[in-house]
């Protein structure tokens, strides 16, 4: 099995933000935080393109890596997750993550601020499976229920996918190659070995 | 004589260098509680589920936990296999 990847493909994604409500109700995620967001680039222009953005559960998280208390792990399934009971809401890892993910909720008494939160791939914690403690500390464990991630179940272009990378990959190189663009994007040849790979299509073919 | 004991220094030296390919070991870091696997369920028993377990695979089957994943997004998030 591949590592558990998100990808959302920004010619679908329709800046409804259901993936969003559908992370914060899973998870009944505190206030301040948005383990999950909607950016939109160019907005009010024409062609504008909005893309949602969480945690990218990266194969050489930075996060990981500045973290003092090395409160981080990676499960075999290449998801990042962090024990909460170890953490000491410093915040260098949402200095450290170029997506913003880790968040930090300021409830708590004079807004100090609490434990970092981010998304968990709907995988919970290092808490026993479905209990309620991993509930409030992490949210939903939908991964050990044998489902995929609220927000791209939820997503209703499909514009967001998760699960197994190969699958995903597999799924957005189809969308690609039926909708004849997107294969001249930078990577493209790297990822899918595309005999087209940094070239726009020819006559509106793609190959 | 010389000649296959060079290939055999050169094959060790390819070797030793593909070392630096690897990966570091992240699954649990220092200090961290010992997380459960996802294919062992839910439920409060051993490789059990709860109502809210998905259907189509044995809870604590590793390679079934795998296989309905895959199937899973295949068949809410691929619609071309609904359409063609």
């Amino acid at each position: 099995m591949a590592r558990m990847k998100f990808v959302c493909d920004a010619e679908r994604c329709i800046e409804c933000n259901s993936c969003v409500t559908a992370c914060k109700n899973e998870n009944e995620v505190p206030w301040g935080v948005n383990r999950r967001r909607v950016v939109t680039l160019n907005d009010g222009v024409p062609g504008e393109k909005s893309i949602s953005v969480a945690c990218m559960h990266c194969s050489d998280a930075p996060c990981m890596a500045v973290c003092p208390v090395q409160c981080f792990y990676r499960t075999e399934e290449g998801v990042v997750l962090h024990d909460k009971d170890v953490c000491i809401g410093c915040g260098y890892c949402s200095y450290a993550c170029p997506f913003g993910a880790p968040q930090f909720p300021s409830q708590g008494t004079f807004g100090v601020r609490g434990k970092m939160d981010k998304c968990t791939f709907c995988a919970g914690g290092p808490e026993t499976n479905g209990s309620e403690a991993e509930f409030e500390k992490y949210g939903r464990n939908r991964l050990a229920e044998g489902k995929l991630p609220a927000c791209a179940e939820m997503c209703s272009t499909k514009a967001l996918l998760a699960g197994d990378g190969d699958v995903v990959a597999d799924i957005f190189r189809t969308r690609v190659v039926q909708r004849g663009k997107g294969a001249e994007v930078w990577g493209w040849g790297t990822a899918y070995g595309s005999q087209q790979a940094g070239k726009p299509p020819v006559n509106g073919v793609q190959k | 004589m010389k000649r296959p004991g060079l290939i055999a220094l050169g094959v060790a030296l390819a070797a030793s260098c593909l070392v630096a390919c690897g990966e570091k070991p992240q699954t649990n870091a220092q200090g961290v509680k010992r997380d459960a696997v996802p294919w062992s369920g839910t439920s409060s028993q051993q490789n059990a589920g709860t109502v809210f377990t998905a259907p189509g695979w044995k809870v604590g089957d590793k390679t079934a936990w795998q296989q309905q994943l895959k199937t899973r997004t295949q068949n809410g998030q691929n619609e071309y296999n609904k359409e063609n």
